[in-house]
């Protein structure tokens, strides 16, 4: 349960990440804190928006699922059952090579690093690394 | 296997503090006072216009020089800006064939105008007027319904590489709401009513002219010299 109970944390934070930097993209609050002073080239270059959305957008949609997920797969009737933690890493690897494609993008693309994104993408990563110890553990536990 | 009751009492107490400090800051961050405003309807001083006639891009010694009136937040300037500027400057102004002199005419119904005037303003004293107001129109969907467009224009300013200690201090000032509201008068003046209007000598376009309506019209107006 450790596992699943990092995921949602983790998720949480991702969560309030993302939001951060949405609600900065859309004008809602001031200027981002961001040590380098990268963060504004990467929240205002075209690469931030993907198929027409806000990547950052799309990381509240995705780090929100990933927590009522972990929160829901926490509870006593799917505590055992291995599909939700098969479903935690699905989502998390799909967003973990996003994240590295936005990395690549940062660093050979646009050449501005932002912590912000940064930060996400060793969140993500943790999630997907969670959910496949939690896997493990699981495969272990199994009764025939 | 499954966790203990205590186990899930510290889990929960630790995921609420979490998002107690995370929500709470996002909550702090969006009660944030906003930033600055521009003054609209001021008396318009001398020194506001003295030597200035607006923002130049071209040749001084172009034949033709085009007056552009636009708003920052008229969705069909900066359809012009994004979309038809380009290959204007291109075929026109880096040619040396044409002058574009680019005039603030703020509209009532766009709360953001005067602001987002002011903020290129402040890049001129930069010697980045052209690069803000770049930024500005193609980022106009994200600021135009934005609560605080100012601190969008200061992220822009900030992209571009401004001295952002001058750049507040030059929009906290308000020093150039005179200027846009002289060039706001020389519109109404001349006749603009809508933006974009072009001035060309003493005719009016308002609107619907696209970029290669604008090269016919200085192809007319001054003849490539054949060899």
């Amino acid at each position: 349960m450790i596992h699943r109970m990092t995921a949602a944390l983790l998720s949480l934070v991702g969560l309030f990440i993302s939001a951060y930097l949405y609600l900065y993209k859309i004008g809602k609050i001031g200027t981002l804190a961001c040590g380098t002073g990268s963060c504004e080239t990467v929240q205002l270059s075209s690469w931030s928006r993907f198929a027409g959305l806000e990547v950052s957008l799309i990381g509240v949609v995705g780090y929100a699922g990933l927590l009522l997920l972990s929160l829901a797969s926490l509870q006593p009737g799917l505590a055992l059952r291995g599909w939700p933690s098969t479903l935690i890493a699905v989502l998390a690897g799909v967003g973990t090579g996003f994240s590295l494609y936005l990395t690549y993008l940062e660093l050979f693309v646009i050449h501005a690093i932002c912590r912000w994104c940064v930060a996400s993408a060793v969140i993500i990563i943790g999630i997907l690394v969670t959910a496949l110890l939690d896997q493990r553990r699981l495969s272990r536990h199994r009764i025939p | 296997m499954a966790a203990t009751q205590a186990g899930m009492k510290r889990f929960y107490a630790l995921f609420a503090a979490v998002a107690l400090i995370g929500g709470g800051a996002l909550v702090y961050l969006l009660m944030k006072p906003r930033s600055v405003s521009i003054p609209a309807n001021v008396t318009v001083q001398v020194a506001d216009t003295s030597g200035f006639r607006g923002y130049l891009k071209g040749s001084p010694e172009a034949p033709v020089e085009i007056t552009e009136y636009a708003d920052y937040q008229c969705p069909f300037c900066q359809t012009f800006a994004t979309l038809q500027m380009p290959t204007i400057e291109e075929r026109l102004i880096k040619t040396g064939r044409l002058r574009w002199r680019y005039r603030d005419f703020p509209l009532q119904q766009h709360p953001f105008a005067r602001l987002a005037a002011h903020s290129a303003a402040c890049a001129d004293e930069q010697g980045k007027y052209w690069e803000q107001h770049g930024r500005i129109y193609e980022g106009q969907a994200d600021w135009a319904g934005a609560r605080d467009a100012g601190a969008l224009f200061r992220n822009y300013a900030k992209a571009g590489g401004l001295d952002l200690s001058k750049y507040d201090a030059c929009m906290k000032s308000g020093k150039y709401a005179g200027r846009i509201q002289a060039s706001l008068n020389e519109g109404i003046q001349a006749g603009v009513a809508s933006t974009p209007t072009l001035l060309v000598g003493d005719r009016l376009y308002r609107g619907g002219f696209d970029s290669d309506a604008i090269i016919k019209l200085v192809d007319s107006l001054a003849p490539r010299r054949t060899p």
